[in-house]
């Protein structure tokens, strides 16, 4: 009779577990209370021992595997207590070490076999192999004192360009370090990966598991523009230590005057949205706080104000994402950065948009308003500093004078690079542009 | 320094063995120019003229004469041997001159000077040379490289001033076949000469102070060894002491203290091969800043550098393991330094080969060196029983086993007793120093019928089993 063994509840809380040994192979005969496999939770090492006597008809783990509780283990072919291999469960280990010098006619442990009769019935193809990848990360805080798995060569360069190998993460088998690992530890070093703090830093990307194991997949290629923006949005995340401040702008009387106006039967003019309204509240912002319109130069440790303010607008295409920036916002009313704006979506849609139009930003406002949501954290677009994000307006009720009012509240959400600004600046920032939102007149003003 | 030349170098090499001469064409070929000096009768140290290349001859031939005896068992007879010894060294000392006479020619090729006479710092710029005439000439030098090496140790109470006494210089120059031979050291070096002694007709007693032959290597591999050297030599002592050595008319007298072991016996001749000492008399290392060690080596960093930075010491003069290969690596890593690369002596397996019959090898880390250290390892051994090609040849007592990180399947050990064993380690120095993983091993095609199978299958049961070899599971 065939019993499946899951994997129990090991230790209390504990909801998954990684495989550590596995101390059988499939064929095995093993005995009731034999230890079958470590098991790792975070918190112990737990020998599992075999519920039954039998044979280990099927093995559904690996080494190194993550499994949650109540998996599958094995499958173990009850022998109501007798060993089905009775040879094999009655061979002795081996002997330790004979103390004495001369040993008694040493046979050989095991059994050898002549080349012409090797079908074994066991055949030891279905024993699991240790997942190298899954193995590497725990090879690196093996507390050994063997050297780094690194060939000479690979030394040699680490040595020239004066890495530490020890820091350096293998991607190859047993954690083994490759050329292409130190370069690519240089490299991310290089670009401030591993000292700014940002996301991921320093960190070889492990190869992909075979997803296929699990079910159908399909590969597609990514799209040049897709490309192009993962390069971008990784490269912001791993340089810019990012913070984002949330802020809700009572739009209620700067919505009712936008509709009002661009309703009105003689207006012929372009649609005023709210984008174009955020970006020029966002410009008169930037001439009070210029911080947030420069770039940081880490190579000199200067802060790059530009006197210029080009706001960039995410569009999202079918083709992917683009940022088209209208320039010298500040210099331009609303309506002449409504008809802009509007121009440049449609470059955008057509795939029309020159380098041109998408180069000089200070700054960018990424509206999601149109789709949903209630906050997000957009990532700064490098090497600007800030980036103001827009999402769903709702009415919600407000106490004015101690009464719930419905206001209607734009969520406000500035991500910003928190080696040039620091908090208490970009809560005055968002705080300062909710405040132009929320009164149209003080927009009207400062223009 | 009156009276004596000066001239001007940029690197002066002292010593021309397995470590100087490589050290000297490196530096050349980089575009240095070299002084070698060298006070031994050619260059190619030891190792060329009176260490591994001449006992390897002789060793050739001891095993020629051991199978036409082995080969009684497969319907081929052979009588007895004739053995014209002074062929014999004429053979040896003729593969010698082979070869240091291609150093010569080397040397010359890469514009090497190589300057016969002793070499001994006057300053930390200067090394005075004492040359056979007596005459001395002065080499200052922006780098200096100490490559003296090392010479036979003897005792003093050992040191008694006769020729049938003698080190394993004395022994290779094979003066006679001694009916009796003891060999005092159970280490390599007593063990390759007295299986020549042995195969050439001697009787040969080893005694060894400690419980067993070949101290540091493991005893799994000593044991085929043992097992054999047991047929062909009179006797091993272990945990024995030679207490006294008395030359008589009818030959030496050895004084032994061990258990069951006559305390008096007399032979013909006695070999002293209890270890090497490093060269470090009359260097003039007192003109400059370097070290000794307490066991008297040059201190150095891992770089080579001495206590001066311009100086470096390399091979046996600079730290165990006192071995030619070792040397050379060291003279490339003292170079390349010299030459601003980013060099270091940083290797993790310098193999290790005894040159008996059957052959031990092994690199990296031994069993015992795993336990003491606490290593969280898996060992695999392959039974050359378990082989075809060690069936051919008749010598099945090999095994070869590997010594695994048990977390990553990591190699950091091989060990090797067969025949052939010093050419199969090759594999395992690459696996070590490569940080090779089993399945790399195992994965690898290796050819067949070659006893290099036994590594791929050592590396199989890794992951399990090996093909040829079935293994019931223990219960861990």
């Amino acid at each position: 009779m065939a019993t499946e063994f899951k994997l129990p509840e090991v230790s209390e809380g504990v909801e998954s577990a990684d495989v550590g040994q596995i101390a059988v192979a499939v064929g095995d005969a093993v005995e009731q209370g034999q230890v079958l496999m470590d098991i790792e939770t975070d918190k112990a090492v737990v020998q599992l021992e075999s519920p039954y006597s039998g044979t280990i008809a099927a093995l559904n783990v690996s080494e190194g595997d993550s499994i949650p509780i109540g998996t599958v283990l094995l499958t173990i072919e009850e022998s109501n207590g007798a060993p089905a291999e009775a040879p094999a469960a009655e061979k002795k280990p081996e002997p330790d070490e004979p103390k004495e010098a001369e040993p008694a006619e040493a046979e050989p442990e095991a059994v050898p076999e002549p080349k012409a009769e090797t079908k074994e019935e066991t055949s030891p193809t279905t024993a699991p192999a240790p997942s190298a990848s899954k193995a590497a990360p725990a090879a690196k805080d093996s507390s050994n004192n063997a050297p780094v798995p690194a060939g000479p060569a690979t030394r040699r360069l680490a040595r020239k360009l004066g890495v530490d190998l020890k820091l350096v993460n293998g991607s190859g088998p047993g954690a083994r370090v490759t050329q292409e690992d130190v370069e690519n530890y240089v490299k991310n070093l290089i670009t401030g990966g591993s000292t700014s703090g940002g996301g991921g830093g320093g960190i070889t990307v492990p190869p992909l598991p075979d997803f296929t194991q699990f079910g159908e997949v399909e590969r597609q290629k990514m799209k040049k523009l897709a490309r192009v923006s993962a390069n971008n949005l990784s490269l912001s995340w791993q340089i810019i230590p990012h913070v984002t401040q949330h802020d809700l702008a009572d739009i209620t009387d700067l919505e009712t005057a936008r509709k009002l106006f661009i309703s009105k039967p003689n207006y012929s003019g372009p649609k005023v949205t709210m984008t174009a309204l955020a970006m020029k509240a966002v410009a008169i912002v930037l001439h009070e706080f210029p911080a947030f319109n420069s770039s940081f130069d880490p190579q000199t440790e200067e802060i790059v104000l530009k006197k210029y303010i080009n706001i960039g607008v995410a569009v999202d295409t079918e083709n992917g994402l683009v940022v088209p920036v209208v320039k010298n916002v500040d210099k331009k009313n609303i309506i002449a950065i409504a008809q802009e704006m509007n121009v440049l979506a449609v470059k955008a849609r057509d795939r029309k948009l020159e380098m041109s139009d998408m180069q000089g930003g200070t700054f960018t406002i990424t509206n999601l308003g149109g789709l949903g949501g209630t906050s997000f954290t957009p990532i700064v677009n490098y090497p600007e500093v800030a980036i103001l994000g827009m999402s769903r307006s709702r009415n919600e009720f407000q106490l004015v004078n101690n009464n719930p009012v419905s206001r209607l509240m734009l969520p406000l959400s500035l991500s910003y690079d928190h080696r040039v600004i620091n908090g208490a600046d970009a809560a005055r920032f968002i705080v300062r542009i909710s405040s132009l939102l929320s009164d149209p007149f003080n927009l009207l003003v400062d223009c | 320094m009156s009276g004596s030349a000066t001239r001007e170098t940029d690197i002066v090499v002292i010593g021309g063995g397995p470590g100087g001469y490589p050290a000297a064409f490196d530096a050349a070929d980089k575009g240095f120019k070299v002084i070698m000096v060298n006070d031994d009768v050619a260059p190619g140290g030891v190792c060329l003229n009176r260490g591994c290349i001449p006992s390897k001859a002789l060793l050739h031939v001891a095993k020629l004469i051991n199978e036409t005896k082995e080969s009684s068992d497969w319907g081929i007879s052979f009588q007895k041997p004739d053995i014209d010894i002074d062929k014999l060294r004429d053979f040896k000392n003729k593969v010698v001159t082979q070869l240091t006479g291609g150093i010569t020619q080397l040397a010359g090729a890469r514009h090497v000077e190589v300057l016969k006479g002793f070499g001994r710092f006057h300053d930390s710029q200067t090394v005075e040379v004492t040359k056979a005439d007596g005459s001395k000439e002065n080499i200052k030098f922006k780098y200096a490289i100490v490559a003296t090496g090392s010479s036979p140790a003897v005792p003093p109470v050992f040191d008694l001033d006769d020729p049938r006494i003698m080190d394993s210089t004395g022994a290779l120059e094979l003066p006679e076949i001694p009916a009796k031979l003891l060999v005092v050291g159970g280490g390599y070096i007593g063990l390759e000469m007295g299986s020549v002694y042995a195969a050439l007709g001697s009787q040969v007693t080893v005694v060894e102070m400690t419980d067993g032959l070949l101290p540091g290597a493991d005893r799994d591999l000593v044991r085929p060894l043992q097992k054999r050297l047991k047929e062909s030599f009179a006797a091993i002592h272990l945990n024995t002491k030679v207490e006294k050595l008395t030359p008589d008319s009818r030959g030496i007298i050895a004084n032994l203290s061990g258990e069951g072991v006559e305390p008096q016996q007399t032979f013909d001749r006695v070999l002293i091969s209890i270890g090497r000492r490093p060269n470090n008399k009359g260097l003039g290392l007192e003109n400059t800043k370097l070290e000794l060690d307490e066991r008297g080596f040059i201190k150095h960093d891992s770089h080579q550098r001495t206590a001066e930075s311009h100086i470096f010491a390399i091979g046996d003069i600079a730290g165990e393991p006192m071995l030619a290969h070792k040397a050379t690596r060291e003279a490339k890593v003292a170079i390349e330094t010299i030459a601003g690369e980013p060099a270091e002596f940083d290797n993790i397996a310098i193999p290790a080969v005894v040159f008996t019959d059957p052959e031990i090898a092994w690199c990296g880390i031994t069993e015992q060196q795993a336990k003491d250290q606490k290593l969280d390892v898996e060992i695999t051994r392959f039974p050359w029983a378990a082989s075809g090609r060690a069936q051919t040849l008749a010598r099945t007592e090999g095994l070869t086993k590997m010594i695994f990180e048990k977390k990553t399947g990591r190699v950091l050990g091989v060990g090797i007793v067969g025949p052939g064993a010093g050419e199969l380690i090759a594999e395992g120095v690459i696996a070590v120093e490569m940080a090779a993983v089993a399945e790399d091993v195992a994965a690898s095609i290796h050819a067949h019928p070659t006893l290099s199978e036994t590594m791929m299958e050592a590396a199989e049961i890794f992951h399990g089993q090996a093909t040829h070899m079935y293994k019931p599971k223990r219960n861990k």
